[in-house]
């Protein structure tokens, strides 16, 4: 693994100018953080912790007002948005699908932004269907509005994988759906995240599905950085917000321990 | 006889090309102007607050107007501009049917498509922008591969809404020189010919549900991706559209155009004059249901050759003057007044039309009145009915003033139907106009004005200035002047008004010619 990180933020900061009167509020308050190539980092916090306006900030969906951004190695701000964009894949909450696109027209839209031909962007569709395992001839003319949750988020993926992007941003991407579905999933991104060669930066709220897919956690309150690592150094952190956070997996791991014997039928 | 043997349903399908086509022909016009002019518009707004909040109110304000008040407008406003553009760089336009009507229903058509397409990119799901922002869509890619197509049925509506509105205002273009379906409505209202009423209405309602099902059906195409439909419908308004074109071009220019007023004895004088002209050998055609306003303009721009005016209507209303003289003065002044315009007083045909007050015969001998005179001292317990412009016109306040007339009340109504409220008592006095038919018919007596408030009303020829010299047009409607008298008029008019198939203006006209021409 190379030295150099694949995202870098140092020292970030953004604010939002509150509503009529009252003070701006910062939603990311110097953040530095960096996610080496290859990895899978999650970024853990509640709402109003400032994790989706941090992962907006790398592709350029919102600038930052102080510090630097850096991705592949050039800073953001030197590269068009659009361009930066279109190499960085992006998953959005409950799929972000467009409603008047078929699934095939989904995925195979920044294809079509960049100018790849009609031809390839068939077949591609057709490879990433097999790849976010979806049945081609069933789903490929569908809409959105005829798919499942846990389907429309398959095509999401598809749809971030299609321009063959070496980084993949995702924001909450399994937070709606049932247990189940989010498992499978979560699994299935795991998997092609390892087999693709990607860097992968998921934000959640959910610190069990973190601890499941991530190489990494970063934990994030009020805009600010409170402790990152891997689930063993979280675990040492003094914060007592980390503390706070981690103490739900491992009841909820003590409690299912009990209640599902390990010889037991599942 | 039934209802569907009459022979003014023929009469009203032989119309149909030319009303038609005009009709759409306008309507279309204006619509596209209107999109082109509202869709940018509501681009430019959609994320400017201000804007938006201008244009919506500038356009709802528009809409307030009613559409005859705003298709009136228009022609003035033309008519100044046309009269500058020839003084500045020479070139000067009609301001009389076509550009006033598109410019009038383009600005009504504004209001739905703005509307529309600001509501519809408004309602966008933020998240679905985002999207388009995440994969990478410039703002121009965001707005036509998702916005406006997300948009589009919200758009569509307010489309269809502009289409059927545009539709039915532009019957009201008729007054403004513009012949359209309104044409039929116009006619049949003034000579109560109800088939001509209920047969403009029906195809302007046929027209705007035939209209709005081809922007439909554009509409499911573009939506369920099937070009096929979409190209059906774009293919049916082209058709529509070139079908109106094919009589148009069919029909040769007629070399004389005749201009009509809004009532009765306009439409069978328009149609005498262009049975005169045709006989004379010269192709002629009738410009009907001229607002009173307008029809003069018309004439000085040359929009029409001829028409037939009344005396002491010029002489108050487009001279503004207010004094009042005896008939021979008035009309000799009138004539160098025109002169001046070099508009041709050719002569007069011999009748007075002017504004009278009426009441039913029975009732005048039973409180024994003959004169305005003797009214005035009934006038407070009796009501008054008049046409839409006579209060507000000077004979009015000259009868108030000579007479000192005070009526409990005063109300307004479709010249055609004041008779006959006259007649059933629902009304006391009418002002009535002298040469209507309809006196006789539901025995009406006309009082005398004894202290001459009214200015008399000699009906004259007017030939526009450029037909000053035109000696066959003279001598094509010599054989008119000086020849109508007053009863004879009166029963033209009541023909007129006879509701059946010998009613029409132009069967009349025969009737009329047949009587003062031999």
């Amino acid at each position: 693994m190379e030295n150099a990180p694949l995202i870098a933020f140092a020292h970030v900061g953004k604010s939002f100018a509150g509503g009529r009167g009252a003070q701006a509020v910062r939603a990311v308050d110097d953040v530095s953080l960096a996610v080496a190539q290859g990895e899978f980092l999650a970024i853990v916090g509640g709402s109003g912790s400032g994790k989706t306006t941090l992962l907006r900030l790398a592709n350029r969906l919102i600038d930052a007002d102080e510090g630097r951004i850096t991705v592949e190695g050039e800073d953001v701000r030197a590269v068009d948005p659009i361009q930066l964009r279109r190499r960085i894949g992006y998953v959005f909450q409950s799929g972000g699908l467009f409603p008047h696109f078929s699934v095939a027209g989904n995925i195979g839209i920044t294809p079509k932004l960049i100018g790849t031909p009609p031809e390839e962007i068939s077949a591609r569709v057709d490879e990433l269907l097999d790849l976010v395992r979806l049945d081609r001839a069933l789903y490929r003319d569908r809409f959105p509005h005829e798919l499942s949750g846990g389907q429309r988020q398959r095509v999401g993926v598809a749809r971030a994988l299609a321009a063959k992007p070496r980084i993949v941003l995702m924001d909450e991407p399994f937070g709606a759906l049932d247990p189940l579905t989010r498992d499978a999933l979560g699994d299935d991104y795991r998997e092609l995240h390892r087999s693709l060669g990607l860097t992968t930066v998921m934000i959640t709220h959910d610190m069990t599905e973190a601890l499941l897919l991530a190489d990494r956690i970063a934990v994030m309150r009020g805009g600010k950085l409170l402790a990152q690592g891997t689930p063993a150094e979280l675990s040492r952190s003094g914060d007592a917000y980390v503390g706070e956070l981690l103490r739900t997996p491992r009841r909820q791991a003590e409690r299912l321990n009990a209640l599902l014997p390990r010889d037991g039928a599942a | 006889m039934s209802f569907f043997s009459d022979p003014r349903w023929g009469e009203a399908f032989a119309h149909l090309p030319d009303y038609l086509g005009n009709h759409v022909r306008v309507s279309v016009t204006a619509l596209a102007l209107g999109l082109l002019i509202s869709l940018p518009l509501a681009l430019a707004a959609r994320n400017r607050r201000a804007m938006r909040g201008a244009l919506l109110g500038l356009a709802s304000i528009v809409q307030t107007v009613p559409g005859l008040a705003l298709l009136a407008l228009f022609y003035p406003l033309l008519l100044a501009l046309a009269a500058l553009s020839l003084s500045w760089i020479g070139v000067g336009f009609s301001a009389f049917g076509f550009l006033p009507a598109v410019l009038a229903l383009a600005l009504y058509s504004m209001l739905p498509v703005l509307r529309n397409t600001i509501t519809g990119l408004g309602g966008v799901d933020a998240a679905i922008l985002e999207a388009a922002q995440g994969v990478g869509m410039t703002p121009r890619q965001s707005l036509f591969q998702v916005e406006l197509p997300l948009a589009l049925p919200v758009m569509m509506a307010g489309i269809r809404t502009a289409a059927v509105w545009v539709i039915g205002t532009a019957t009201l273009s008729t007054p403004i020189g513009q012949t359209s379906l309104g044409n039929y409505i116009f006619a049949g209202l003034q000579t109560q010919n109800w088939v001509f009423v209920l047969f403009g209405c029906v195809a302007a309602a046929v027209l705007a549900l035939a209209v709005d099902q081809l922007l439909a059906l554009i509409e499911a195409g573009i939506r369920h991706r099937s070009r096929l439909r979409a190209i059906a419908g774009g293919v049916g308004i082209a058709a529509l559209v070139a079908a109106t074109l094919v009589p148009q071009a069919a029909r040769s220019p007629s070399s004389y155009i005749v201009g009509a007023k809004t009532f009765a004895e306009q439409y069978v004088l328009s149609a005498l004059i262009a049975q005169r002209l045709r006989a004379a050998g010269f192709s002629a055609s009738s410009r009907e249901g001229l607002g009173s306003n307008v029809i003069f303009e018309a004439l000085s721009a040359g929009d029409i050759d001829v028409y037939v005016d009344y005396s002491g209507t010029l002489w108050a209303n487009q001279f503004h003057r207010t004094d009042i003289k005896p008939r021979g003065e008035l009309l000799t002044e009138l004539k160098t007044t025109l002169a001046r315009q070099n508009i041709t007083l050719l002569g007069e045909l011999g009748f007075e039309n002017a504004y009278a007050l009426v009441m039913p015969r029975k009732r005048a001998e039973a409180l024994a009145i003959r004169s305005i005179a003797d009214l005035a001292a009934h006038a407070r317990d009796m009501s008054m009915t008049a046409d839409y412009e006579f209060f507000s016109r000077p004979e009015w306040a000259g009868l108030q003033k000579a007479y000192g007339l005070q009526f409990r009340t005063q109300r307004q109504m479709q010249p055609d139907f004041m008779y006959a409220a006259a007649a059933s008592g629902e009304v006391d006095v009418i002002a009535g106009y002298t040469s209507d038919g309809l006196i006789a018919k539901y025995d009406l007596v006309v009082l005398d004005d004894v202290r001459h408030a009214i200015p008399p009303y000699d009906a004259i020829v007017l030939l526009a200035p450029k037909r000053a010299m035109d000696e066959a047009l003279r001598a094509a409607l010599a054989p008119l002047l000086g020849r109508i008298d007053i009863a004879t008029m009166r029963e033209a008019n009541l023909r007129a008004a006879g509701g059946d198939g010998a009613a029409s203006p132009d069967a009349v006209a025969r009737w009329l010619w047949e009587k003062v021409g031999k």
